[in-house]
């Protein structure tokens, strides 16, 4: 039987690996599908923590889908600024946008 | 074991894999495309929780909509072309350790804690219950969140569209 | 009866002051009148009150200034015999005074501003005269000081006449410092600064012992640095090098008596302090001031400054009349010198006007030329050394008498005091006056010190600058009788301290006195008009005296070499401190931000893989720490 530390553990595994996703990969779209896996990660937390220690109320799953809609901006986003970022600087990888670099 | 079990292990396994080929292919479109099992897998973990609402969204939402989106802006920018440039910038020992370490913090605590029970049962169905819920005690989330997406969706196209 | 209302009489000075300082060349007279007025005004108030308080009346107005915590300040004036003398004193000298200042003074290009100074000084004497608390007569004092300041450095572009206002100004400022902490010990002590508490408090015992004697001695140092007493005598010659009126009206009759009328007005100070110990000092500083200076006045070729040691001479034998318990000896000298002092003044100013030289050497055969300022010279001359029936004769002997009779030493200092006064004044008087004129073509000489021109040769001075001299002179002559024995002392009677006796009188003294001064002007003939002993002999005979003498002892030499000296010690310590200490510090700081910005910069990489990383390792620091704690 799955209990929540099950669960916990998922989802630290899967947020560890969207971690490592997002401070290693050198393309920008790679990061932001990083933080996808983060986000789901959390997700997973929020509904397992409603199943079993409330599950009188919805309050979990209501924001777990709140989340859903809220990565869904940031990806919209975040991918727009890849986009216009490569359009200006002709590259989508993060190592070589150094202007700021003293 | 249970099938409740099984099914917990098939699916995180499932979910732990394509996570790993996300984040560790050197082709940008064999990740994008991992993707999708990997939240295909944490559909069917939201199944086993009772979240069957939450798993339709997700696969609407993710697998379909934030997917696509990624793989038209690997074909719009050079990722696609670049299969053979370097994927991993030099922090990775670094970003490994933080990760596992972060790993490692969470998974102590998770197993340390006694969690409490909750009491009552989730209901039948879920979906009916998130609609009157959104429509009654959280409709100011509701309404924020509204708010949000169309915030987001003029400035995503404000920023991406072409210069005149 | 205008005694209780007598607070009013600084005002009219005061008055003639801001109008002349503001408005003076459009004035009468540019101002001068305006500021005569003021004087005139005050000093025939001033006689007024004299005249009613011989009468009997006495006066002290008081007012609750304001409240400090508990303690009610309360001020006034106080009009009593001692105050209504030297109101009279003052009112009547600086009229004479300023009107011999119109003649002086003629073409001056800055003359109102004179006028101005000159009553602004008379409110200031004025109000000093009449305070009866320590915080007035502080006032008065530093106001003196400063018009002191403005007067002798009036013509300013002569770098020694600024010198010499800077340091009169200073060196009365050690002493005023002296006094001031006097005061703050009796404040502390007795809790109030009138005079009348103060003096209540020491009767009743209530403030005495050592402590008295400290403060009596400090209040004592403010009256040294204002009469130019040793140590602080340095200032008053230099101060010479302000207008001859200036020398009369401030540093001849009145400012410089105020440190008299001080010790005066707080003898109860002096008397109850055990042992009499401060009176001594007083007595002794007083005795040693006259001999000093005297000796000094001996080798000066400057008319001027002359006239300058007499006055500390003549200062340092009032200190002494009040410190051997002869309260009236020692006013009266001060009231007599007062008058005979500024005829002195006035008549040297009115020789320099025609000479326009103050060196006695370049003058002569001025008798023939100048017989009123010659024979009111001579009048008071003769009272200076001590000629019966002459004024100082009186005050003179009466300060020897209350000497002798108290402390033998002092009055040895006071008898060889004498005897130089009648040699210097007997020298100084043959230089000017008698013999052929030595300073050249006397018709190209003649224009006077404030630049007249007269081009006409030797001739007396204009009226207005005679008729002052006769009056004064009319008091030298005759005001002794105001404190002769013969005529039962009225003097005595009118200015007196209850617990203070006079001295038995003594003929042989008086007699011993005259001979004296008698011995000393004949001594002056002996050197110089009968050339028995010429000068240059007893120059070369006496060379290390003399060259002592003329260096004024190397006091004003020490003084700068302890003060420069002390003073750029601490100047140099001062700039190590800043430059090093401070500025190190302030430049430490500096240094510090830059090392570490330079540090720091490398924490801003400018790329994103950098930042995203600090991140999460913040998170999980965050975390661990939180869960460690």
């Amino acid at each position: 039987m799955p209990t929540l530390t099950h669960y916990l553990v998922l989802s630290a595994l899967l947020f560890a690996l969207g971690l490592f996703a997002v401070v290693t990969r050198r393309n920008s779209v790679a990061i932001l599908m990083g933080i996808e896996l983060m986000l789901n990660a959390a997700n997973v937390n929020l509904a397992a923590f409603n199943r079993f220690a409330a599950p009188g109320e919805l309050q979990g799953q209501i924001f777990a889908l709140i989340v859903i809609t809220l990565a869904a901006c940031e990806a919209a986003v975040g991918l727009a600024l890849v986009l216009a970022a490569y359009r200006s600087l002709e590259t989508i990888y993060v190592d070589e946008i150094n202007v700021m670099k003293w | 074991m249970t099938g409740e079990a099984l099914a917990f292990y098939v699916l995180a396994a499932l979910t732990l894999a394509s996570g790993l080929v996300v984040v560790t292919s050197p082709n940008i479109v064999h990740s994008a495309v991992a993707l999708v099992p990997s939240f295909l897998g944490v559909t069917g973990l939201y199944v086993l929780l009772n979240a069957e609402f939450l798993a339709g969204i997700q696969i609407l939402i993710y697998a379909g909509a934030i997917t696509v989106l990624i793989l038209f802006v690997i074909m719009l920018t050079e990722g696609g072309t670049g299969m053979r440039a370097r994927q991993r910038n030099e922090q990775g020992p670094i970003g490994a350790a933080v990760a596992a370490a972060m790993a490692v913090l969470l998974i102590t605590v998770a197993t340390h804690t006694a969690w409490p029970r909750g009491a009552g049962t989730l209901p039948a169905y879920t979906t009916a219950a998130i609609g009157r819920s959104f429509l009654g005690a959280n409709i100011l989330v509701f309404e924020g969140t509204s708010i949000v997406l169309l915030v987001s969706l003029i400035g995503a196209i404000i920023i991406a569209r072409k210069e005149e | 009866m205008i005694s209780h209302v007598a607070w009013l009489i600084p005002l009219a000075p005061l008055a003639a002051f801001i109008l002349v300082i503001l408005w003076g060349e459009r004035l009468p007279g540019r101002g001068a009148v305006v500021s005569i007025a003021g004087i005139v005004l005050a000093g025939a108030a001033a006689l007024k009150v004299l005249a009613e308080v011989i009468g009997g009346a006495r006066a002290d107005v008081t007012y609750t200034w304001a409240v400090v915590g508990s303690r009610p300040l309360v001020v006034g004036f106080v009009v009593d015999p001692l105050s209504a003398i030297m109101l009279a004193m003052v009112g009547v000298v600086a009229t004479l005074i300023t009107v011999y200042s119109v003649g002086y003074m003629t073409g001056d290009p800055r003359f109102p501003r004179f006028f101005a100074y000159l009553s602004l000084f008379q409110f200031s004497m004025l109000f000093l005269i009449l305070a009866d608390n320590f915080l007035f007569i502080y006032m008065g004092w530093e106001l003196v000081g400063l018009c002191s300041y403005l007067l002798i450095g009036f013509w300013f572009e002569r770098p020694a006449a600024a010198r010499a206002a800077l340091k009169a100004f200073i060196t009365t400022r050690v002493g005023d410092f002296s006094m001031m902490i006097g005061i703050l010990l009796l404040f502390l002590g007795v809790g109030s600064l009138r005079f009348d508490e103060i003096f209540r408090a020491i009767d009743l015992g209530g403030f005495g012992g050592p402590a008295l004697t400290l403060a009596a001695v400090l209040v004592f140092g403010g009256a040294v640095g204002k009469s130019a007493q040793v140590p602080l005598h340095v200032w008053l010659p230099d101060a010479m090098e302000g207008p001859t009126p200036v020398s009369a009206l401030i540093h001849a009759a009145t400012m410089v008596a105020a440190g008299v009328y001080l010790v005066a007005r707080v003898y109860p100070l002096f008397l109850f302090s055990p042992g009499h110990t401060a009176l001594t000092v007083v007595a002794y500083i007083g005795g040693i001031t006259a001999l000093f200076a005297a000796t000094m006045g001996v080798v000066e070729n400057d008319i001027k400054r002359v006239l300058a040691y007499s006055t500390v001479s003549q200062l340092g034998y009032m200190m002494m009349g009040l410190g051997v318990l002869g309260y009236t000896a020692g006013m009266f000298h001060l009231i007599t010198h007062a008058f005979f002092k500024a005829l002195l003044f006035l008549g040297a100013g009115s020789v320099i006007h025609i000479v326009a030289t103050n060196n006695m050497k370049q003058m002569g055969g001025l008798a023939k030329a100048m017989p009123v300022t010659f024979w009111t010279f001579l009048a008071a001359t003769l009272a200076l050394t001590g000629i019966p029936p002459f004024a100082g004769f009186f005050s003179k002997d009466a300060i020897l008498l209350a000497a002798y009779a108290h402390d033998k030493a002092l009055w040895l200092l006071g008898a060889a005091g004498a005897f130089l006064t009648a040699f210097y004044m007997g020298r100084l008087c043959w230089y000017t006056f008698a013999g052929e004129y030595r300073g050249g073509d006397p018709g190209a000489a003649g224009h006077g010190a404030a630049g007249s021109g007269h081009g006409a040769g030797l001739h007396e001075s204009p009226a207005v600058m005679t008729i002052p001299l006769a009056i004064l002179a009319v008091f030298a002559v005759f005001l002794g009788w105001a404190g002769a024995d013969i005529l039962g002392n009225p003097f005595e009677r009118f200015i007196h301290f209850e617990r203070v006796a006079p001295p038995p009188g003594n003929t042989g003294l008086l007699v011993g006195s005259i001979l004296i001064a008698v011995a000393g002007w004949l001594a002056a003939g002996a050197v110089y008009v009968w050339r028995i002993v010429p000068s240059e002999e007893l120059r070369r005979r006496f060379h290390g005296l003399y060259t002592l003498v003329v260096h004024k002892y190397y006091v004003d030499d020490f003084y700068g070499w302890l003060f420069l000296g002390i003073g750029g010690l601490v100047i140099r310590l001062a700039g190590a401190f800043d430059r090093y200490v401070v500025d190190g510090l302030v430049n430490l700081a500096g240094w510090l931000a830059r090392q570490l910005g330079l540090g720091l910069r490398y924490a801003q990489t400018g790329r994103e893989e950098t930042y995203l990383l600090l991140v999460f390792l913040g998170v999980l620091i965050i975390v661990l720490v939180r869960v460690a704690w």
